[in-house]
């Protein structure tokens, strides 16, 4: 059996801009495989590579074993791609929409129905509506199902929950889960790094290199030190006497609390409450976390002076 | 980053955005219905709510772009329905969609838009250098634009946005894409603005930015279903982060496809 993906030493630049330099990696069948990466990063680039859209500029890149460059027209056939921006015709109908695309895959609606029911019946009952006016989460319904009517081997989804709320993300991100029991490997890039951990495994780019390849869980592992989230009456007071512990890594806000990442090995806690007393802190609080894919995230970037 | 101290006294406030019952409708359909909330200066108000809720509506309404249907409509001291230019003067606006001029450099952005806030040749020399010094990047003045990360990009078109002292700035979703060190970093000018008096009314998908309001409200198929700090809506919902309020919130919305 081909791997999905295969890709080996992948270059490509924009005039001066190098959006890819030496990208190496590998999709294993029925995958679920996640780009994490801020905007910039190469997500684009590269997906658009691997769906035959750009030639790169160096190294060699495979679909289920065809070459991207050489068998461009066979790959086309086995790929679905659905790009960052919406690009479906706006207006021709939900149900025309889906009928074009089978129809220029030389396949039926009816015939892989059953792989797109579970998306495309929540958008059913507006067939008839043009495509142009449908909400943000009932165009991305639409795009993936019309990315899958020819049941592809490979998906490739370009920052399909970016822009959209909380709610829509997390039914997107079960829509794929159910997807992937049908055998078709999912590549998928977003910025947020709260979706890493639906991955099964990740590569964390960031100026088009990839900074760590590996399950959620190992990438977190892997993190040296220590981590400890903080909490205070007073969190701006306590950001900034934390921001300058000299024992600390770094310090960074997350959400209600602060992310205090320690790397030596004989730091103990209450070192911290007795610098903090020291400051004239009062009232916070000191607990040990597991550390998440962000932290990892901002670590590596600090770490490869990626962050200009 | 959390909310700076000074800004949690209770003392009584000065509102800055006034609005009761604001209705907006077109044809048949209601996009914002009977909208009431009070924003005070220097506050950063959290405006959350799923897509299609009706928080662009009201955002345009809020900077004088559209008339309301109805209600009662206050921002920054002039009325929403006779006095937009007047609102368009005293506020700062800034999307991850709308933001600066590609192909001009940093410098000319900057004097393009203090141009257009009627800011004199002095004064936007003035401010650019203050803000430039501020953001590290006096380097770049004569970059072109298009040539820039997208996080510095974001960070001076914010610097744009409150170069002409705004009373309010509104940040439509100012984050989107950005990594996660200059999200942060793009968070402490938001809290310099407020510091310095100016009022922040910002909407985000991130809900780790949403603990970092004062106040949040969350839109609902049109209206208002909580508005209160982010700890209060914790309390309330029984909820151990802000991610989990929005979801039990948002997932109570009708189905309309709108």
């Amino acid at each position: 059996m081909n791997l999905p993906v295969v890709v080996n030493d992948v270059h490509k630049a924009y005039g001066q801009v190098k959006a890819l330099s030496g990208l190496s990696f590998e999709v294993k069948p029925g995958e679920l495989f996640g780009f994490i990466g801020p905007d910039g990063a190469g997500k684009t680039t590269l997906f658009r590579i691997l769906t035959t859209l750009l030639v790169p500029d160096a190294g060699s890149a495979f679909v289920d074993g065809l070459d991207v460059v050489k068998d461009y027209k066979a790959i086309r056939k086995i790929v679905g791609y659905m790009p960052g921006r919406f690009s479906l015709y706006q207006d021709l109908t939900v149900e025309e929409n889906l009928k074009f695309f089978a129809g220029i895959f030389k396949t039926t609606v009816k015939e892989n129905y059953y792989l797109i029911e579970d998306i495309y019946k929540q958008i059913e009952p507006f067939k008839n509506r043009p495509a142009g006016k449908l909400s943000g989460g009932m165009k991305q319904k639409l795009a993936l199902s019309c990315a899958l009517i020819h049941k592809p081997k490979v998906l490739f989804l370009d920052e399909p929950t970016t822009g959209v709320d909380a709610v829509s993300r997390t039914e997107f991100w079960d829509m794929l889960k159910r997807l992937q029991q049908q055998d078709i490997a999912i590549l998928v890039s977003t910025p947020y790094m709260d979706e890493a951990s639906l991955c099964d495994r990740v590569a964390l780019i960031q100026q088009g290199k990839l900074m760590d390849i590996d399950t959620p869980l190992a990438i977190t592992n892997k993190l040296p030190g220590r981590m400890f989230a903080i909490t205070s009456p007073s969190m701006y007071k306590i950001l900034l006497d934390l921001q300058q512990y000299d024992r600390a890594e770094s310090a960074y806000p997350f959400g209600d609390s602060i992310h205090l990442h320690v790397l030596d090995a004989s730091f103990q806690i209450a070192d911290l409450t007795a610098y903090l007393n020291g400051k004239g802190q009062q009232g916070f609080e000191i607990n040990a976390i597991h550390a998440g894919i962000e932290d990892c995230f901002m670590y590596l970037m600090e770490k490869h002076h990626a962050h200009a | 980053m959390p909310m700076p101290d000074i800004l949690q006294s209770t003392d009584v406030r000065e509102t800055i955005i006034y609005v009761r019952d604001l209705v907006k409708r077109f044809g048949h359909f209601v996009a914002n219905d009977h909208l009431s909330f009070d924003v005070y200066k220097g506050e950063i108000f959290g405006f959350l709510g799923a897509n299609g809720a009706g928080k662009t509506t009201a955002i345009r309404i809020l900077c004088g772009l559209s008339t309301p249907t109805s209600g009662q409509i206050n921002v920054a001291g002039y009325d929403a329905y006779l006095q937009t230019e007047k609102i368009k003067q005293n506020i700062g606006y800034m999307s991850q969609k709308f933001s600066l001029y590609e192909d001009i450099s940093v410098e000319e952005n900057f004097t393009f838009y203090g141009g257009v806030y009627g800011l004199s040749r002095k004064q936007i020399k003035e401010k650019t250098t203050l803000l430039l010094t501020r953001l590290d990047l006096l380097d770049e003045r004569k970059t072109v634009l298009k040539e820039l990360p997208l996080g510095w990009k974001q960070k001076l078109a914010f610097c744009v946005a409150i170069m002409h002292d705004p009373k309010i700035v509104f940040l439509d979703e100012p984050t989107g894409g950005v990594d996660p060190i200059t999200r942060r970093q793009f968070w402490d000018l938001i809290y310099e603005a407020s510091h310095n008096g100016i009022t922040v009314f910002v909407t985000t998908h991130y809900m780790d930015e949403a603990e970092y309001c004062e106040r949040v409200t969350i839109m609902v198929d049109g209206r208002i279903d909580a508005l209160d700090t982010p700890a209060n809506l914790k309390l309330k919902y029984n909820a151990s982060s802000m991610n989990e309020v929005f979801l039990r919130l948002a997932r109570t919305a009708k189905s309309t496809g709108e």
